[in-house]
């Protein structure tokens, strides 16, 4: 009651800041901003236009203005705000609820003026750790933002480098499809009556002949695809490729292997003789959405390699049953020429095999998947994919693989547990690349399915800096990276652009 | 706080969202309420012996007679000072003591002299005092009744439905058998021998042989004839069997309150505050249990028990203690509650003769039979008179009314801090942070978790230096651990429970296996009130209070997850004390508060279970409610019940406890727990996080704007509870209780009052686009207090709500106090000036107070230190005078507003001062709304002034 208008004397510690005081006069808690509406022995204007009241009214604690700008430097209006200069540090308004509460808010201490609080001026000490960290921060940001134009570059070649092979793949693969039209009919020719048979064999036998001179080329080419694979180390499908082809050594040889059992006791049916492009894409797509592997851990990937072959099998029993045994019907009706027939349906066989060939496909789809993946405006975020980061806590492991999945593990044995599975870039508005979201994870008992939120800050290096589970079974990461360091502001700027005075 | 997570339960739970009924007896499985029930309204088998009838000077005893079985009992009447009759009844000769309930009363309550009117053989007459009130004890068969002129007020055992288990012996053992054989020979030696001896005594001796030994031979007889039952000896519950060493023991009492539709009280149950009917339902149930996610409506035990009821009617408010301590079930019925409202309205215009009436029927397991019959005949009264015999309600620290943050749990020292920081950052106050069971090492109470909690002083060091506090759970299961210091004193010092064979009663709960330690035991409450020393509870400071969960106790593998029955206190049974368990342990924790300063600052503790008396140590929430529309609902029910008998401290979980509330049920909990007395959210571990700002700015606005409304209005809040304190008048009050002619007002489950001066309808219904409140009161007037509109009382107010909406009113008469400048704790507020909210009755009247203390210690009390002040308008003044002249303390809080409702516009305001000098006040006048505001008075609060209107 007893708060007259008081006026802000240059404080000694704005003096000690900058050491080039210029006295201002203004009222309490009146930003220098504002100064020029707050004329003394003028009637005071509300800054809403309100109203009009005598300046003497102006910081008497007590509310005149509805929008509280009567009173910058005392607590009575409820909807106020004090302006503390913060000489040294960053000047900040502060609610007006919290002047004279006891408590030091303003570093400069002018939020406490009669409240009997003793506080300390720590603004220079606070502007000096903020310069420091600032500077700190500036140069990670720096050369975070170096290595993030190097990964920029980098994916940009491997986008290139995959998109290319996709496309001589899927080409390839379209070349194969033509060539077993081809063959189709020749198979369909040579199962035509008896009376053309000899012509029709020796003019299939040829073609068979320049067939199998093709299929010599198309394994070649798989094989050089595999070739271009390692070559091109490092890419997801390769490294997964490469896993496959651990676990499965004699890939190449399970090839002509699965080709002689085809061709001899037509054990593993070729898909269906119609339509064989679009039956081999349904298939694929139904397997993908029930079963890819990719979903899974890397350890896993064994068994689910298994599975997925057994359910090929299973999956082409059942759901083909009419194809099969028309298939079965024609293989049944009496040959021609055994030797022949038995050559064209072979190299038929095997190039079907190919096409179907599940690396081949798997080759494909993983690098049609990487490349749908939202990288990031400039792909910079592309390097992480196939990464895994880990983390050490007391208690457990904390594993995010980028793009895929995150979990936990027991540090003193336990299974691991799965804290999502990537869902999707989760940033605010304007910063989406911020903050990656994964959900779907296993389920908690009586609650949620396990999530996982991770906040990207730039860093030099690429690391999990923290873990914690705010809401059960809500898991909060934090996670370094150049990929989202911004250019930097000139480091004058950042230090300079925030005190007044 | 939860109960249950643990694996070996979740088999038994099934994933559902609802109590288990299974797990919790009904009366049909509890053996005592089944034996009991069974007997039906009838001729009483008891008389009075109107022979034995001593009246002294502070009381009347009288022997009463089974004529089934014999066995005498003793009857006891006093008439207690402030209008009570206290009805106690025990075995004449019982083969042990009976249980009789310590700790409850605060005194032995005062007795005033009962006269003998007229007395006859069929029985005596006694004045109740001045009243034109009398007792009369009719002999055969035995009942009360307490007349006021003509009028029958109440009457026991009316319906013939006292039954007193006497204690026997058990006869189906080889051990009983012989002893009897041997005893029966000894006694006809001893009768023959007797005979032969004495064969002439004084005629008055001859005459009281005679009727002494063949009552005896014949209760022999009788007891032999008796027959055992099931469940008398040793009853199964599920898993776990109750042995019963001393029999069947249980007690039974009917009450007929004729004139009386409405009955209330008796928690802790989630139904609606007027109680029903239990006809072809179960009785209410009071038997503290851990009740996992239980249910709205329905009369099944909760966590605490009060066993009070009170009886309302246009004409006259009373009161039932019944004081006992063991499981207990109250069956209600009435003859008008079966009847539709047109079936009443037939009866009246048919001149129906039969006037309506409640009886009520008590049943406890064991004990004796003590009753307290308070007769108002004012609902003040009756609350005036069951705070002359348990005591009222603590006066909380200031803070304490301010809002709570809480949480299972704040993860660690840094969660602590953000969420703090988030307050701040979002400008919503809040005065303190609670830490839930995870803080704890390996959850041994009293300790901390090493890595999450390493620095807990710096931590409240933090909070300190905001002015803001903490509350840490200690609750009474103690880990059995060789390492923990606590378990090993208290096992060494024989402090815990025992079991039936004697060695440490053990039980499972949140730590694993636990002791509980008899906090019936003095020295053990002692004790453990010792380890709040901040020397012994380490990391402990001034600013850090305790949160006693779990103390029905909740066993989590124990029958009804609670402690058996046959566990020992000292000599008696977990069967006799079973509901006076949790309130020793709020008391102890208190005292443990109280004395680590000294007996200087006021202690808050808050405990889930309770009993009568327990206001005295702190407040009480409503345990493990869910995030449902019909739980924020159920809050108000719940609260009010509580209120009415002498518990005022009472809130619900805001935002529900288990499950996630939608944002508009979570705003609206805060809304509806802004205004209810103690105010705190508080969510299950499987919920997602819900701290206020995680809803988008929208919703933190308006779950600002409720709890600010709460800070300005804490000067009420505090005055109050200074009344519930001081005068044992609830804080949150059901309509009738100010309006109790006003029929309207009896069964109101959706609005409540605030003293006397605030009606408040919180919006609780989903969607809500109105709300109809009934604002009571013929003649009088109500003033919206957001937007001054003025409603006429007497009549359903249609109020169109949005999501911001808190219907609430300022009776026109009223003065009420706020701090206007809301801070970020309630402690940040204390300097800062009033603003008095001037609500003009039709006839420009209006009384309100002011209460001011230093807002923790006990010095107010014992120092008298505290402002009480007057505030009146009449005749176009204002005027402050003293309440309290004997007390001594200054403010540095001043007037900064006055605004006057229902006001006309003035030529001037003239303020005098203390000291004689008068100046003239600005003012503005708002002619649509008549409202009238006094700019800056500027007087200090605990003075003298008046301000002239002219």
């Amino acid at each position: 009651m007893s708060c007259a208008l008081l006026l802000l004397l240059m404080s000694l510690a704005l003096a000690m800041g900058t050491g080039a005081a210029v006295e201002i006069q203004r009222p309490r808690g009146v930003p220098l901003s504002k100064r020029q509406f707050y004329e003394e022995n003028k009637p005071f204007t509300c800054l809403d236009g309100s109203s009009t009241i005598p300046f003497d009214r102006v910081n008497d604690d007590y509310c005149d203005c509805r929008d509280g700008s009567d009173e910058p430097g005392t607590a009575a209006c409820p909807n106020g705000s004090f302006h503390c200069t913060n000489a040294g540090f960053r000047p900040a308004f502060i609610p007006s609820s919290r002047i004279n509460d006891g408590i030091c808010d303003c570093c400069d201490t002018t939020d406490e003026y009669n409240s009997g609080a003793t506080c300390q001026n720590t603004c220079r000490e606070m502007g000096r750790k903020e310069r420091e960290s600032l500077q700190i921060m500036a140069e990670i940001t720096k050369e975070g933002f170096l290595l993030k134009q190097q990964l920029i570059h980098e994916a940009k070649r491997g986008q290139e480098d995959k998109q290319g092979k996709l496309t001589e793949l899927q080409g390839s693969k379209k070349g194969l499809e033509e060539k077993v039209e081809a063959l189709r009919t020749v198979k369909e020719t040579a199962e035509d009556p008896e009376k053309e048979a000899k012509e029709r064999h020796l003019k299939a036998w040829e073609e068979q002949k320049e067939l199998l001179r093709m299929e010599k080329d198309k394994t070649r080419m798989a094989e050089a695809f595999l070739e271009l694979d390692d070559d091109a180390d490092g890419y997801v499908s390769v490294a997964e490729l490469q896993s496959h082809l651990e676990l499965d050594p004699d890939s190449d040889g399970s090839l002509s292997e699965t080709e002689t059992q085809v061709s001899q006791g037509q054990s593993e049916p070729p898909a269906p003789v119609e339509t064989p492009q679009e039956e081999s894409r349904d298939f694929v797509s139904d397997h993908d959405s029930d079963h890819y592997p990719e979903d899974y851990a890397g350890e896993e990937e064994e068994d689910v390699e298994d599975d997925e072959e057994d359910d090929h099998d299973e999956e082409e029993e059942e759901e083909k049953v009419t194809p099969e045994k028309r298939e079965d019907d024609e293989v049944s009706m009496p040959p021609y020429d055994t030797e022949t027939q038995s050559l064209i349906d072979g190299t038929y066989s095997h190039l079907q095999s190919l096409i179907c060939d599940p690396e081949c496909i798997s080759i494909c789809r993983n690098l049609e998947k990487e490349i749908g993946f939202d990288f990031g405006p400039s792909a910079e975020f592309a390097y992480l994919y196939s990464q895994c980061y880990e983390l050490s806590t007391s208690e457990y492991i904390y594993r995010l693989c980028p793009f895929n999945r995150v979990s936990q593990k027991p540090k003193f044995g336990g299974s691991e547990t799965n804290l999502g599975l990537w869902g999707q870039w989760a940033g605010p508005e304007g910063n989406l690349y911020s903050v990656m979201k994964y959900d779907h994870g296993q389920g908690c008992w009586q609650g949620p399915n396990r999530s996982t939120t991770v906040k990207l800050t730039c860093g030099k290096e690429t690391v999990v800096t923290s873990t914690s589970e705010p809401s059960r079974c809500e898991y909060l990461m934090e996670f370094t990276t150049p990929a989202v360091c911004q250019e930097p502001a000139s480091l004058d700027e950042v230090l300079h652009g925030h005190t007044e005075l | 706080m939860g109960p249950l997570l643990v694996l070996w339960l979740a088999g038994c739970l099934s994933g559902t969202w609802a109590v288990d009924r299974g797990n919790f007896k009904t009366c049909d499985q509890s053996a005592f309420c089944k034996r009991q029930r069974a007997l039906k309204p009838g001729q009483s088998p008891y008389r009075a012996l109107l022979e034995t009838l001593e009246l002294t000077n502070t009381k009347l005893t009288l022997q009463l007679i089974n004529d089934n079985n014999k066995v005498r009992l003793l009857l006891e009447l006093y008439r207690l000072q402030g209008n009570m009759t206290r009805v106690k009844i025990n075995e004449l000769k019982p083969l042990k003591p009976r249980f009789e309930v310590p700790d409850v009363l605060i005194n032995d309550p005062p007795t005033e002299p009962l006269s003998l009117l007229s007395r006859d053989e069929n029985g005596v007459v006694l004045s109740l005092g001045a009243d034109s009130q009398r007792l009369i004890v009719s002999a055969k068969p035995f009942r009360l009744d307490i007349m006021e002129g003509r009028e029958v007020l109440l009457s026991l055992n009316s319906r013939g439905l006292l039954a007193f288990e006497h204690l026997r012996i058990r006869k189906d053992t080889i051990s009983y058998k012989i002893k009897t054989k041997v005893n029966s020979m000894w006694e006809n030696i001893k009768w023959v021998f007797s005979s032969k001896v004495d064969p002439e005594g004084t005629e008055n001796k001859e005459e009281t042989e005679a009727a002494n030994e063949p009552t005896e031979g014949e209760e022999e007889k009788a007891k032999e004839d008796e027959k055992v039952e099931d469940g008398m000896w040793e009853e199964t519950f599920k898993s776990h069997t109750d042995s019963k060493p001393n029999g069947p023991s249980s007690i039974s009492l009917d009450f007929s309150l004729p004139g009386v539709e409405n009955v209330y009280g008796i928690p802790e149950h989630a139904d609606s505050l007027k109680l029903k009917a239990t006809d072809g339902g179960d009785p209410y149930r009071l038997f503290n249990l851990d009740v996992f996610q239980y249910e709205v409506f329905n009369p099944m035990a909760l966590y605490g028990a009060i066993p009070v009821m009170l009886s309302h009617s246009a004409q006259r408010t009373m009161g039932i203690f019944w004081l006992n301590a063991a499981e207990t079930w109250v069956d209600i019925s009435s003859n008008t509650a079966g009847k539709t409202v047109f079936g009443q309205m037939l009866d009246y215009v048919q001149g129906s003769s039969e006037t309506p009436q409640t009886d009520v029927r008590w049943i406890s397991e064991s004990g004796i039979i003590d009753v307290f019959i308070m007769l108002g005949p004012t609902p003040t009264d009756v609350f005036s008179q069951y705070a002359s015999l348990t005591g009222t309600q603590a006066f909380p620290p200031l803070s304490a009314l301010a809002y709570h943050q809480c949480r299972w749990n704040y993860n660690d020292q840094e969660d602590v801090a953000a969420v703090d920081q988030g307050f701040d950052d979002h400008d919503i106050p809040y005065d303190f942070i609670w830490l839930d069971i995870e803080h704890t090492d390996g959850k041994r109470y009293f300790t901390w978790d090493p890595h999450k909690f390493p620095q807990p002083k710096d931590m409240l060091q933090g909070l300190l230096d905001k002015r803001r506090k903490m509350v840490t759970i200690v609750d009474p299961h103690i880990k059995v651990d060789s390492s923990y210091k606590i378990h090993n004193e208290i096992r060494s010092k024989g402090f815990y429970v025992k079991s039936k064979d004697g060695g440490d009663y053990e039980g499972w709960c949140w730590p694993g296996n636990s002791g509980y330690p008899d906090f019936t035991n003095p020295e053990m409450r002692a004790w453990w009130a010792s380890m709040f020393a901040y020397d012994q509870y380490e990391g402990s400071m001034e600013n850090m209070y305790t949160w006693n969960d779990m103390n029905e106790p909740s066993v989590f593998n124990g029958p009804e997850v609670t402690m058996h029955k046959d566990a020992l206190h000292g000599n008696w049974e977990n069967r006799d004390l079973h509901n006076l368990y949790g309130l020793y342990v709020q008391r102890a924790t208190a005292e443990g508060l109280i004395e680590r300063s000294g007996g200087v600052e006021r202690p808050f503790v808050l405990a889930r279970a309770f009993f009568a008396g327990s206001q005295r140590y702190g407040a009480v929430w409503t345990g493990d409610n869910a995030a449902e529309w019909e739980h924020l609902k159920i809050s108000i029910p719940m609260c009010l019940s509580l209120s009415l008998v002498g518990v005022s401290f009472c809130g619900a979980d805001v935002g529900g406890f288990f499950k996630s509330p939608s944002t508009e049920l979570l705003v609206r909990w805060y809304q509806t727990g802004a205004y209810q007395p103690f105010f705190r959210a508080h969510a299950h571990l499987d919920t997602p996080r819900r701290e206020p700002w995680l809803f988008g700015p929208e919703n933190t606005a308006l779950i600002r704007e409720a709890v600010r409304q709460r800070y300005a209005l804490l000067p009420y809040w505090y005055q109050l509870f200074y009344h519930a304190h001081h005068s044992g008048q609830p804080v949150m009050r059901p309509l009738w209780v100010e309006y109790p002619q006003d029929t309207a007002t009896f069964s109101m489950d959706d609005q409540f009052l605030l003293g006397r001066d605030l009606l408040v309808h919180p919006v609780t219904e989903e969607g809500a686009r109105g709300v109809t409140a009934y604002l009571p009161g013929k003649g009088e007037v109500w003033f919206d207090v957001h937007t001054f509109q003025k409603h006429n009382g007497a009549q359903n107010l249609y109020i169109p709500v949005t999501i911001s909406s808190i219907p609430v009113f300022q009776r026109g008469g009223s003065i009420i106090p706020r701090k206007a400048r809301v801070r970020r704790s309630s402690s940040c507020m204390e300097h800062d000036p009033y603003t008095l909210f001037v609500a003009l009755s039709p006839k420009r009247f209006a009384q309100g107070e002011l209460y001011i203390d230093d807002g923790h210690t006990f010095n107010f009390d014992k120092q008298k230190q505290f402002i009480h002040r007057r505030f009146s308008f009449a005749n176009n003044a204002l005027s402050s005078r003293n309440l309290a002249p004997g007390s001594q303390f200054t403010t540095f809080s001043w007037v900064e507003k006055i605004v006057i409702l229902g006001a006309s516009k003035p030529s001037k305001a003239t303020l005098k001062t203390h000291d004689g000098k008068e100046s003239q006040l600005e003012f503005e006048f708002d002619a649509s709304m008549s409202v009238l505001t006094l700019r800056k008075p500027g007087v200090n609060a605990g003075l003298d002034w008046t301000v002239v209107l002219q």
